[in-house]
């Protein structure tokens, strides 16, 4: 057989140029040209998420997204998809905890058109009652499709933090009551877009084929004259970390198996990076493959498992994610599966790194896979454009996407340790899924 | 004050990585292209797999990666996290797929790692046992989700007697999968003849092939060809009514037949496709979504597989709506089938064909899939440029044509998944419906 080889593994940095300015009116702007293809993906990251909408509003942000797609300024209802498409791309958007993002990734001769359709709707989409209402129906069926028509709808992201948060922010459906779907309005709507949609407010992120001159004047030409408004005031989300363990549980009527989800407070991520980046490797020490922690332990050897993941954010986001926000474990059992067995067997591999810390080549063959996982996230301009985007809006430089790997590959098995020490009982929010599918 | 939406600049020619192939002594061949932008490399190897029994199939997937006579499964993921590598397999009645990823400097040893798995995988009887369960566990959650319900439902309908017709085993069949069954499948199916390794990434070609003949020249090359018979041809017919008690949603599934890459059909028949469903600018999305509400992802897409296509149209709608959204699905068969295309719609569809085609080309691991899917229909990446160039000649007479052939309402396979009780009524008051139930 081959030799196993210890050598150690070179982890590679990246270092894709990046260039950024302001606009008069705010709006930060974010360039990362590579030639390599003759594509270009443009991104618009809007600061507002599910946590800034407004009490009886649940689900609003989301459903602004999509009146964000329904016609602007100089553009009927259906243009927007059909500029874009008929430029030869492709286009989305998606609604986070702290932000929403708007992208389109396309041949790079649309660039100029792409900007265009950008600036367009954030000069001001146009919103009308029955846009609003056609909207409020496809979003009902993304949420039946999604969350009410399937088993494990919407767990663990929108089951868990009820549990772990009291406030409304952090606590509350960021998909939305249809009750309070049904209830918005196009005033609303324009509320919400005065308010949070504000170019001092959004950040402007495009990634590949253009050079940094081309891309300034075609920027300038587009949204130099969107009017400028002040940037609003984003609130504290804070709440104060667990001081008890929390368990919660419901019945999923279509779940055939038990499954759990539990979470823990981390450092908060863009004021403590340093004392957050060792949960970032924590959670794929416990759970990246059949040699991680958890997986080793309660899939192949105690079988209590059938599956289980971890990670940083309830929406799967290390970096795209401000305070508070969590470690997460979730995991499926086989029929029958006792859940305390499981997160007891969870605190006995925690205790056990806490005191015996790494076994040797963990920390590094961890950190080689992180690395990949980095690097596979930025290979396509549109991933590169998305996160350069939000990094430069949540931490103020873009530039920081490049030292990431560099800064997980500092991060000590010291470190590690005290993370995994620090993941006890009492700060933990459980929730619980009861199969009532199957007896 | 309305200002014009920017003309497109000249488009740059569709731009073909480099890429270089070689046939080994033993009959794997072997493609590899170059992609920069990240020190990373992709593999995808394709294996022949037909006629092989689905619950052997799927199994022998879960656990081929679960070690070796020198390494265990545990010590084979730790290798693998060394060069930043993973390495995962699947099954379906066409192949079996091992695809990875790992640091361009690990591209040496994730292919021993992949040759060690070829050649001497053991099936550990514990792990085979676990991995049993935890398939028999999967199968049980994916038979109460109303996507894998409905796209089974499909199958039968579509696919009759077909191997096809069933891609998933029950779990008292992966249950009854013994270890040495399934090192005499692997014994029997797992060889190069017929195979084909694509490798995506930071590396010259001509390296990544020598890479590749140095760690996988020992794998065994004495397989056997095994070929499936074609698809037999859908036939319209009853609307099939899937009943899934208390559903919130209908499952809306059509089958329509289809031709391979190849045929001379194959490029207008995308474009018709785009203009049915195939993207968000066709008029299935335009009307059952922007305009009625009754939907949130509609779509079409032609499936190509080694033993027929088909293009499968799919919706979920809210209950309440279950009849008129099949009744303006099904009148948008019969307007594509029976009405010309228009010239500007096919321009747009014409100008997404052909320009999603670049976007395909620009990650590493898209363009890994791609040509690797490409491989499945014996052709390579340069086949890109000529359909590029059909595409762009073919008229709104040809498209018109083909979109009668193939989207006829009356050779429409028809499945609803949803709540018998609530939708019959309505919807047998239109269709004629089968309830499954002879």
């Amino acid at each position: 057989m081959p030799a196993l080889s210890a050598r150690r593994v070179r982890i590679p940095t990246t270092s894709f140029p990046v260039e950024q300015f302001t606009l008069a009116n705010g709006l930060r702007v974010v360039l990362a040209p590579d030639r390599s293809a003759p594509v270009v993906a443009v991104a618009v990251i809007y600061d507002v998420g599910i946590r800034s909408e407004p009490e009886g509003r649940t689900g609003f942000a989301h459903l602004f997204e999509h009146l964000m797609f329904q016609g602007s300024e100089n553009l009927e209802k259906l243009a927007h998809f059909r500029y874009v498409q008929g430029s030869g791309g492709t286009f989305n958007g998606s609604t986070h905890l702290d932000y929403t993002d708007y992208y389109q990734f396309l041949p790079s001769n649309a660039l100029e058109r792409a900007l265009f359709l950008e600036a367009d709707r954030m000069r001001r989409p146009k919103i009308t009652e029955e846009n609003l209402r056609n909207q409020i129906d496809v979003v009902s069926e993304e949420i039946r499709v999604n969350v009410l028509n399937r088993p494990y709808g919407g767990f663990p992201w929108l089951k868990l933090p009820p549990v772990m948060f009291d406030t409304f922010p952090n606590a509350h459906d960021g998909y939305g009551s249809f009750v309070d779907l049904n209830a918005a309005t196009v005033a609303d709507a324009e509320d919400f877009f005065t308010t949070y949609y504000a170019a001092s407010n959004a950040t402007l992120a495009l990634a590949g084929d253009f050079t940094v001159e081309q891309a300034t004047e075609l920027v300038q030409r587009h949204f130099a004259d969107v009017p400028a408004r002040p940037r609003p005031v984003r609130p504290s989300f804070a709440e104060p970390d667990l001081t008890a363990e929390r368990r919660d549980s419901y019945v999923d009527e279509r779940a055939p198996l038990p499954a759990f989800a539990s979470a823990w407070r981390v450092p908060d991520p863009i004021t403590d990076f340093d004392a957050y980046l060792p949960y970032v490797v924590l959670a794929e020490v416990l759970t990246d493959g059949d040699s991680s922690r958890l997986v080793e332990r309660l899939v192949l050897k105690d079988r209590a498992v059938t599956g289980i993941g971890g990670y940083l954010g309830f929406m799967g986001e290390p970096f795209e994610v401000r305070d508070p926000t969590a470690l997460l474990l979730s995991a499926h059992l086989p029929p029958g599966g006792a859940i305390d067995d499981v997160l007891r067997t969870v605190d006995e591999e925690l205790d056990r790194l806490a005191t015996d810390g790494l076994a040797a080549g963990e920390l590094d063959r961890t950190k080689a896979r992180i690395a990949t996982q980095l690097l596979r996230d930025l290979d396509p301009v549109l991933g590169r454009a998305l996160r350069m985007g939000t990094i430069a809006q949540q931490r103020g430089d873009a530039a920081l996407t490049n030292e990431l790997p560099r800064l997980l590959g500092e991060v000590t098995e010291e470190s590690i340790v005290s993370a995994a020490a620090a993941l006890r009982p009492a700060r933990r929010a459980t929730v619980e899924v009861v199969p009532g599918g199957a007896a | 004050m309305s200002r014009p939406v920017p003309a497109l600049t000249p488009a740059r020619k569709l731009k073909l990585p480099r890429t270089a192939e070689r046939t080994l002594a033993n009959g794997l061949t072997v493609i590899a292209a170059r992609r920069p932008a990240v020190p990373l490399v992709e593999l995808r190897l394709r294996i022949p797999f037909a006629k092989t029994n689905v619950a052997r199939g799927m199994l022998l997937a879960e656990t081929l990666l679960s070690g070796t006579s020198e390494l265990s499964n545990v010590e084979l993921s730790a290798q693998l996290q060394r060069i930043g590598g993973h390495l995962g397999a699947s099954a379906d009645p066409d192949r079996l797929l091992l695809g990875g990823a790992a640091l361009t400097s690990g591209l040496p040893r994730l292919l021993e790692l992949l040759g060690l798995v070829l050649t001497d995988a053991v099936y550990p009887a514990g792990e085979v046992a676990a991995e049993r369960d935890r398939l028999a566990d999967q199968i049980q959650v994916a038979k109460t989700q109303p996507a894998y319900l409905a796209r089974a439902a499909l199958n039968r309908r579509v696919y009759g007697r077909h191997p096809y017709a069933n891609q998933t085993a029950e779990p008292a069949q992966v249950a009854a999968v013994r270890p040495t069954v399934l090192r005499s499948l692997h014994a029997e199916r797992v060889h190069p003849a017929g195979s084909v390794l694509v490798i995506v990434g930071d590396v010259p070609p001509t390296k990544a092939l020598d890479a590749a003949e140095a760690a996988l020249s020992s794998w065994n090359g004495g397989g056997k060809t095994v070929e499936l018979p074609p698809v037999p041809p859908i036939d319209g017919g009853p609307v099939l009514l899937a009943d899934r008690p208390g559903s919130v949603q209908s499952s809306l599934r059509i089958g329509l037949p289809a031709v391979g890459r190849t045929d001379p059909d194959h490029a207008a028949l995308q474009l018709a496709n785009l203009v049915f469903g195939g993207y968000f600018s066709s008029r299935l999305v335009e009307n059952i979504r922007e305009d009625k509400g009754y939907t949130y992802s509609p779509r079409s897409a032609i499936e190509h597989s080694t033993a027929g296509s088909a293009i499968v149209v799919s919706a979920d709608v809210a209950t309440e709506v279950t009849t008129p959204a099949l009744v303006e699905t099904w009148y948008e068969l019969g307007r594509l089938a029976s009405t010309p295309v228009g010239a500007d719609e096919l321009e747009q569809a014409r100008r997404y064909g052909i320009g999603t085609l670049q976007l395909s080309l620009a990650t590493q691991a898209g363009l890994a899939g791609l040509m690797s899917s490409l491989a499945g229909s014996g052709l390579r990446l340069d086949w890109l440029t000529g359909h590029a160039e059909r595409m762009a000649s073919a008229t709104t007479e040809q498209v018109s044509a083909v979109a009668a052939r193939y989207f006829a309402p009356a050779r429409a396979a028809t499945v609803v998944l949803g709540d018998a009780k609530v939708v019959t009524p309505s919807l047998s008051a239109v269709f004629p419906i089968d309830d499954g139930e002879d």
